[in-house]
């Protein structure tokens, strides 16, 4: 099938894709964006987190098909704002596969909270597993974020 | 994971006269359980029929006082929806304390109740499992069986129905609507859900040709004055040990006019405590008729060697959270 919908405000197509591939193998196989992360593949570790319609979703879980006509916003498309700085800032990557799954999750809950409490943090973030266990610096990042 | 067919439905219809006709297709709603059991192996559905763009994902204030939930809506979406959390707090709570974000995003109330156990030997294709293989045994019984079930339990089974948000929906006394090409049906919550017998590969009352369309919740003025508490392992992402959805109200004398009680994480289904409900209707609101409704509740239990601790805590956990919204009713 041809997959149509729109990425980072572009509207992009993919072609041959099968409907029941993941969103995720979309991104970063047929577009060229590589920055969500595959980890578990079972929505546990959130690496792989995108907004899809303005709610971020594990892209591991949605079927290509299911993204059809959908407004995806990848890590890509918000590169440019205070989250992935705060992260650099604070130290907050280590091996920094969860970063990008991290970032999407820090940007949707400031949108929701400019002020959350710890934990507030920690609940939102329950979805995005660091398996360095890099947690304080990334928990700076966020109240680093929050600052700015 | 095994190659499927993929279709999308646009009309509710269609989709239902599809899946009459395609025994091995499956509906395909937020995925987040569904999808993961197919990447393990242990669901291959030959086709998916995708629902998520029919129109199914409406709340509805009922004329009654009730709520009419269509199946997609999004966990997240019902439990921040105002009427939610102002009617029925306690099924606001239960959503929230389940999953994570982003699959409360992703995952539908539709889907919520089909969700299957997450008991380690159903996941694992190298153990025996009764639900999964019939006729093939129970490692639980003999094995890490810290998280499974105590009440309705069988010789064939001890998994746990995992849902939070059933819990509550068992104490509200909703009904699921389900459609099929055959017709509607409309069945209580409390009797969806089977217990797992002789059989614990069938796990509800829906059909294989039949679609969950909507959840209707009955208007409660109890619940206004509910609670649901989920202990656990740790305090975020993580299944329960034990869950109890109540709520309380009094009448003039001060005595117990309207309770509901549900328990989680300690049953085979969202299990509806009724033994203890009787119990305590008409009792004065004090620690020993909290303590005594929940001993007789759980006198039913069936504990194996890991589980053994949830029955106490079960206990501990209701007289707990009928002492809380005890407090709160006195104090407003």
């Amino acid at each position: 099938m041809r997959l149509n919908c729109t990425v980072n405000g572009e509207a992009r197509q993919a072609d041959d894709v099968w409907a029941g591939e993941s969103l995720l193998y979309v991104l970063r196989e047929r577009l060229g964006l590589p920055g969500s992360k595959n980890a578990c593949e079972q929505g546990e570790c959130g690496s792989c987190t995108v907004y899809m319609d303005g709610t971020p979703v594990c892209a591991c879980l949605v079927a290509a098909g299911q993204a059809e006509g959908r407004d995806v916003v990848t890590v890509e498309g918000i590169a440019d704002g205070p989250v992935q700085q705060a992260f650099l800032a604070a130290g907050a990557v280590q091996c920094g596969f969860c970063t990008p799954g991290l970032v999407v999750a820090v940007h949707d809950l400031l949108a929701r909270d400019s002020a959350p409490t710890d934990p507030e943090i920690r609940e939102a973030l329950a979805g995005n597993l660091c398996r360095c266990t890099g947690y304080e610096k990334i928990l700076d990042a966020v109240r680093l974020a929050v600052q700015r | 994971m095994k190659t499927f067919n993929y279709l999308r439905a646009t009309d509710v219809d269609v989709a239902l006269q599809r899946i009459a006709v395609e025994p091995g297709a499956r509906f395909l709603g937020g995925g987040t359980n569904l999808v993961d059991l197919m990447r393990e192996g242990i669901e291959a559905p030959e086709t998916l029929i995708d629902i998520t763009r029919l129109p199914l994902d409406g709340i509805e204030e009922l004329p009654d006082g009730g709520l009419r939930i269509g199946a997609l809506v999004r966990n997240s979406d019902l439990a921040a929806h105002p009427v939610v959390r102002g009617r029925y707090p306690f099924l606001s709570q239960a959503i929230l304390l389940g999953a994570t974000g982003q699959i409360r995003n992703m995952a539908t109330v539709g889907g919520n109740l089909l969700q299957r156990t997450r008991c380690l030997y159903f996941y694992d294709e190298a153990s025996a499992c009764n639900k999964r293989e019939p006729g093939a045994g129970c490692a639980a019984r003999e094995g890490f069986n810290r998280g499974n079930a105590v009440l309705g339990t069988s010789d064939a089974c001890v998994a746990t129905h995992p849902s939070d948000m059933a819990v509550a929906l068992a104490a509200i006394d909703a009904v699921v609507e389900v459609r099929s090409s055959r017709g509607t049906r409309h069945i209580p919550l409390t009797e969806f859900h089977l217990l797992p017998g002789t059989t614990p590969h069938l796990e509800s009352q829906l059909e294989s040709d039949e679609l969950i369309t909507a959840v209707e919740l009955p208007p409660l003025p109890v619940a206004a004055h509910s609670y649901y508490r989920k202990v656990r392992d740790r305090a975020s992402y993580a299944f329960a040990l034990v869950s109890v959805a109540a709520a309380l109200d009094f009448g003039a004398d001060g005595r117990i006019a309207d309770v509901r009680l549900a328990l989680g994480g300690v049953a085979t289904k969202p299990w509806r405590a009724r033994t203890a409900e009787q119990l305590l209707l008409g009792a004065a609101a004090s620690e020993d008729s909290f303590a005594t409704a929940a001993a007789a509740e759980l006198a039913a239990a069936v504990p194996l060697p890991g589980n053994a601790f949830k029955i106490d805590l079960a206990c501990r956990t209701v007289v707990a959270v009928l002492r809380r919204l005890t407090t709160e009713r006195s104090g407003s």
